[in-house]
């Protein structure tokens, strides 16, 4: 049974915030707890939010220009010498134009850099498909020694954001530009490593991560005035992925339904069919981006698009199980 | 194997001996012998490996860890150490005998070079072997490594009297990391990084000049805000002296360009770029240790 608080009116009337907005404000009281975190940013401060940081501590802010392959190895050079250090850029840049400094001087390292992507998914919007990381869960799951952290909303991304700070190891932080609704509450969990059940139900378990998590609780509520039973999961972290609570929802529903806004070949529902195929094979349908690359348009012009939003997840979900 | 190798060549040293700091030239010479006879004894039993760079760069890591670095064998993480990024890695044997013969670990397990199970992998790796400060391998990525160091110590802890070092290659330059360290080091005024170019003029596929010419190497970082230097890097003493005007500026990262022989104490082995990644015969190997032992080989 689910106990994770919910805010309430996230269905009917939601609070909305950018989920960058949360680690910015993570960042910041990371920063008052350890002096030991730094941050380092490529010409993005103020759009990944980093501002907050560098402008209470300047002093262990670094920008090192739009030099994304500089970011994570000064940042290695830097954790290194004893400190936390977090770097931000957009999500296509970084770890999409560096994945093998990562590879080599964070991750086989083991050294604690965070690689914050900022603006990853459609929801970038006009900028079009350059700006629209898509590949990053895949690129940075396969890494050994990696954490992999795709927050739900922007309390979450900042309950995260500490959390991170507070146990420091190579660690890949998802964010995305566009306000999203916020269902958490300040008292909702976040331990890393963890997934969990937001909505309880016996049919199909809807498997959700970061943005698509609000839109998994706006089908599964949908899909009940239909007469089926979904349960959400929401999965912050994609790597470790937290087999036993979603093997368990899978034992009650027998059926998958991965969300997410990332190619699903090797993303969520790649980890997804990897877990299902070793340890309990059940149906999995995987809904995301299907090796395409995204376009220029507003951010609910593309999620409808692409069929991303809790509407047609539960149109898609019905037709899996009308069958 | 590595002392059988030695016994064959009659070799007289010690294998196991192990050198201490010093500020005498004529054992510095020595210990740069001594270090490049361990780069051939162990790729003589390696598998696989690279030859010419790391001969080549033997007075710049004698010149390091048995001159200017203040380090500490027996306490590796001895946290008021001196710290040396190897950002060309595939340069790792000579890396490995300056470390052996410190003390950092037993001369003895050279001759485990790229074997299975050995603690010296075929690129340096920091958590495996005592010493290793980062991994390297792929290359461009040592010099922004120490920079971020050197920044962590000049400018957040405020640490004075402490040095962080490099050495890349010369055909490494090509790779854009390193000019985006470059210019990063030259703002942030990292007076404690001092990096080397082991300027040997050759890469994998020839003359550096062909591949990718490097020509006004000097002002290209000169123009970044670097103070630079040049010497000879086959020089002990002039790699001691320029190491010692490096560390008196306090504003400006110091780059020395230290022109080297590929190969350098190995005839048949110098200038010749196609020692750049293939290792010696054994009978290669003995020729090469009674040259290096001034011709005796009773």
């Amino acid at each position: 049974m689910t106990t994770y608080p919910i805010a309430p009116d996230a269905l009917t009337k939601p609070h909305l915030e950018p989920i960058r907005f949360g680690f910015g404000r993570g960042l910041l009281a990371a920063g008052e707890l350890d002096e030991r975190v730094v941050a380092l940013c490529a010409d993005l401060t103020e759009s990944t939010r980093m501002h907050l940081f560098r402008d209470r501590f300047p002093e262990r802010f670094v920008g090192v220009g739009v030099a994304e392959q500089n970011l994570v190895t000064v940042a290695a050079g830097m954790a290194h010498a004893g400190m936390i250090p977090f770097t931000s850029s957009y999500a296509a840049f970084s770890p999409g134009r560096n994945w093998e400094q990562i590879k080599t001087t964070a991750a086989l390292n083991d050294q604690p850099v965070v690689v914050v992507g900022s603006h990853a998914g459609v929801n970038v919007g006009y900028d079009g498909a350059t700006h629209q990381m898509l590949e990053d869960i895949a690129i940075m799951r396969v890494l050994p020694n990696m954490r992999v952290i795709v927050p739900g909303d922007s309390l979450e991304a900042e309950r995260a954001t500490r959390a991170l700070a507070a146990d420091p190891a190579p660690s890949y932080l998802r964010l995305a530009r566009d306000k999203t609704p916020i269902f958490s509450t300040p008292d909702s969990p976040f331990e890393i490593g963890r997934a969990y059940l937001l909505a309880d139900g016996r049919d199909v378990s809807l498997i959700a991560t970061g943005t698509m998590t609000y839109h998994a609780l706006v089908a599964a509520d949908a899909l009940s005035r239909k007469g089926i039973s979904a349960e959400v999961v929401h999965v912050p972290t994609i790597k470790p992925l937290d087999s036993a609570t979603i093997l368990s929802s899978l034992r009650r529903t027998g059926r998958a339904v991965t969300i997410e806004e990332a190619q699903v070949a090797g993303g969520l529902g790649g980890a997804i069919c990897e877990l299902t195929a070793a340890e309990h094979p059940v149906p999995v349908l995987r809904l995301g981006m299907r090796d395409r690359y995204g376009e220029s348009g507003g951010s609910t012009e593309l999620l409808e698009k692409f069929r991303l939003t809790g509407t047609q997840i539960a149109e898609d979900v019905d037709r899996l199980i009308q069958g | 194997m590595i002392d059988t190798i030695g016994a064959a060549s009659g070799e007289a040293l010690p294998p196991q001996r192990v050198y201490g700091r010093t500020d005498d030239e004529s054992s510095l010479r020595e210990i740069a012998r001594v270090i490049r006879q361990d780069i051939i004894r162990m790729l003589a039993c390696a598998p696989s490996g690279h030859t010419a760079g790391p001969l080549g760069m033997a007075e710049l890591l004698t010149a390091l860890y048995f001159n200017a670095m203040r380090h500490d064998p027996a306490n590796p993480d001895w946290p008021e150490r001196d710290v040396f990024f190897l950002s060309n890695g595939h340069t790792a044997p000579v890396l490995y005998a300056a470390l052996a013969r410190s003390g950092y670990f037993p001369v003895a397990e050279l001759a485990t070079l790229r074997r299975l199970g050995s603690r010296l992998q075929g690129h340096p790796e920091r958590k495996t072997l005592p010493g290793i400060e980062s991994t390297s391998g792929p290359l461009g990525s040592g010099l922004s490594q120490a920079a971020g160091y050197a920044h962590v110590l000049r400018n957040i802890k405020r640490v004075r009297g402490r040095f962080v070092y490099t050495v890349m290659g010369d055909g490494e330059i090509n790779e854009g990391n390193v000019w985006e360290a470059a210019m990063f080091a030259g703002k942030y005024r990292l007076g404690n990084l001092i990096a080397f170019i082991d300027r040997n003029y050759i890469q994998i596929d020839g003359a550096t000049e062909d591949v990718m010419p490097l020509t006004h190497l000097r002002a290209k970082w000169e123009s970044f805000d670097w103070h630079v230097i040049e010497i000879d890097g086959n020089s002990v003493r002039a790699v001691v002296e320029a190491i010692q005007l490096g560390k008196a500026v306090s504003h400006a990262p110091t780059m020395i360009i230290a022109n080297t022989v590929p190969g350098k104490g190995v005839p048949f082995i110098e200038y010749d770029h196609r020692w750049h990644g293939t290792i010696p015969s054994s009978t290669q190997a003995e020729e090469a240790l009674r040259i290096l032992n001034g011709g005796l080989d009773a």
